[in-house]
């Protein structure tokens, strides 16, 4: 078979699969994982905390 | 001794960029030849002088690396306004063809100067607006100080040198006629060893982030810059005639060239003037309104659904061509299907206000950011309605399409990077405030009346134009030849350039509000910075 057509076979089958499963378990991941709420309200402010100057070297953590 | 390695290299680039200079064949060449020699000799000098000099120890990792910032901001602003200039000139010199100086002819007459307005507003203005945000909000985002020390700085002048090049290229002729692509093929060299240092410095920085999670403006950014990478890669494939000549030849040709060049056009739109801008929306207009966006849920799925169907809406460029129409049609189909993640993100943008609407009335930045979201959201639904095969058969090749670019360039990007300057100057220079809100009031409206003039008018003609061509008469003839066209386009064309002035103008304002602002602002008081180091 010849190039094109291989890639081609394989990109409308497989790779299409691949893609689209990676994009959904993207979605469903985001939207379903226990805890995402938590942990997204809390990132979501990651602009207002370092606005001066980087965290201290160790312990990354705020209070 | 690291000084000495570099004293060598600048000296070996000085001598060669001379020596190529000296045998060139064409003009662009020598002159570019002749600028890198001369920035060559400069930082020889410059670092000559630091040579055997005390170098003040000390760790800055306790601060954020801001002097990139500083510059980037006064360039962008300078770019800016140069870029908004030379396109009023040609959207002059199309009303006004008499505005073709013949003393200028080959150096400023509309052909010359149309890559020039084209590239400096996306690359030189846009291109450094990118550059100086990522790296204002991947230090405050990662809460860590930019990666590899003065890497940043040559990022940022390597960068600025290729504008020079490019810019001064043009005017001379050296293009290898790729829209938004032309710089020939040393200047794409540059580029390519810029952008990877470029990329070192951003994933450098992510990697040693003191915050566990990446946040979603540097995804965008970080799209922008792999995405971007990719494309001038493989876009600017091409033999150089003579290692001593400007001209190089393509190594793709006929219809393959053409869908790589579309696939380069379309996701420089996509990638640098789309996900590069949504990095700055996702930090700025969260800050300016105070308030976290609005849904972060959202902000992950707009990101993921963006890069995935992006890249494949190129062939749109190309209904009606040699180009298989399987592949335009998949253009078209992934055209449509990217309305929906641009308004989830417009979405997400615009009701990031929700709760704090009243400051749309009394911040004039706020009111900025949100009309460029706006104008992303009406841009992305005229860009698939016209990717249409239908609505293109109308549409290509008339001034719809320049009006369509100019909403999202000038509404979008545009507004967007505005908003971003006036909120970055007092925090860099660590002022309480701008200059004046009134005058961040007179450039909204200024930009705002210029962009509607601009697009209306481009509407007008463009439609006009499209259903002129197609005309026919009972026996099949067509009614209108080309020059009538442009003589019934004449209007629209003087009200197009008056919207450019009214842009410009606003631009000028804020470079004059901006440089107040550094120059007369009061200082924030000092007390929060005697706080005694941990």
């Amino acid at each position: 078979m010849e190039t094109y057509s291989l890639l081609r076979e394989f990109a409308d089958s497989w790779m299409l699969l691949a893609l689209f499963t990676f994009f959904v378990g993207m979605v469903l991941w985001v939207l379903f994982r226990p805890g995402s709420s938590k942990t997204y309200r809390d990132v979501a402010n990651i602009p207002f905390r370092h606005e001066d100057k980087p965290a201290p070297a160790r312990d990354a953590k705020e209070a | 001794m690291g000084n000495y390695i570099k004293l060598i290299v600048l000296g070996v680039i000085t001598v060669l960029a001379l020596i190529a200079a000296n045998y060139a064949r064409d003009v662009a060449y020598m002159v570019n030849a002749l600028t890198v020699a001369l920035v060559a000799a400069g930082v020889f000098l410059w670092t000559l002088r630091r040579t055997g000099e005390p170098v003040p120890a000390g760790d800055l990792s306790g601060e954020y690396m801001d002097g990139p910032v500083r510059a980037g901001v006064i360039l962008t602003a300078f770019w800016g306004v140069v870029g908004f200039l030379v396109g009023v000139t040609i959207a002059f010199q199309l009303a006004f063809p008499q505005l073709n100086f013949e003393w200028a002819q080959g150096y400023a007459n509309f052909g010359r100067l149309r890559p020039l307005h084209t590239s400096a507003v996306i690359f030189a203005f846009g291109g450094t607006a990118l550059i100086t945000t990522s790296f204002y909000v991947v230090q405050r985002t990662s809460a860590a100080r930019l990666w590899g020390g003065n890497l940043a700085w040559f990022v940022f002048w390597g960068y600025q040198l290729v504008i020079v090049l490019a810019a001064t290229g043009y005017l001379l002729g050296a293009t290898q006629s790729k829209e938004y692509a032309e710089p020939e093929w040393y200047v794409d060299w540059w580029l390519t060893i810029v952008w990877v240092m470029y990329l070192l410095v951003f994933v450098g920085t992510i990697m040693k982030r003191k915050e566990p999670h990446i946040y979603v403006a540097n995804w965008f950014f970080l799209s922008f810059i792999i995405t971007v990478a990719m494309l001038h890669v493989v876009n600017n494939l091409a033999i150089p005639v003579s290692i001593f000549g400007s001209k190089s030849v393509q190594v793709f040709s006929g219809v393959q060239d053409a869908m790589t060049q579309w696939w380069y056009g379309h996701n420089a739109v996509g990638f640098f003037l789309t996900a590069g801008f949504l990095g700055m929306m996702y930090y700025f207009v969260p800050k300016q309104a105070e308030r976290p966006v609005f849904s972060y849920k959202l902000s992950i799925i707009h990101f993921w659904a963006l890069i995935f169907i992006y890249i494949w809406a190129g062939p749109h460029h190309l209904h009606y061509t040699a180009l298989p129409d399987w592949a335009s049609t998949l253009g078209m189909v992934f055209s449509v299907v990217l309305w929906m993640p641009s308004w989830g993100g417009m979405i997400n943008g615009l009701m990031t206000l929700s709760g704090a609407w009243d400051k749309l009335r009394t911040d004039p930045i706020i009111r900025m950011m949100v009309i460029s979201v706006g104008f992303y959201g009406m841009s992305t639904f005229e860009g698939p309605m016209m990717s249409i095969r239908a609505v293109n058969s109308l549409s290509h090749y008339t001034d719809w399409t320049i009006g369509h670019v100019h909403s999202g360039a000038l509404g979008w990007n545009g507004m967007i990077t505005f908003g971003a300057l006036y909120f970055l100057v007092p925090k860099l220079w660590n002022k309480e405030r701008l200059y004046s809100l009134r005058l961040v009031s007179w450039h909204f409206w200024l930009a705002t009346i210029g962009i509607i003039l601009y697009a209306a008018a481009m509407w007008v003609t463009g439609i006009m134009e499209g259903l002129m061509w197609r005309e026919v008469d009972a026996n099949g003839f067509l009614v209108n030849s080309f020059a009538d066209t442009v003589a019934a386009k004449f209007p629209m064309y003087v009200v197009r350039g008056t919207g450019g002035i009214l842009y410009l103008l606003g631009a000028i304002i804020m470079a004059y509000n901006l440089w107040m602002t550094v120059k007369r602002s009061p200082a924030v008081e000092a007390t929060n910075h005697l706080v005694p180091a941990e």
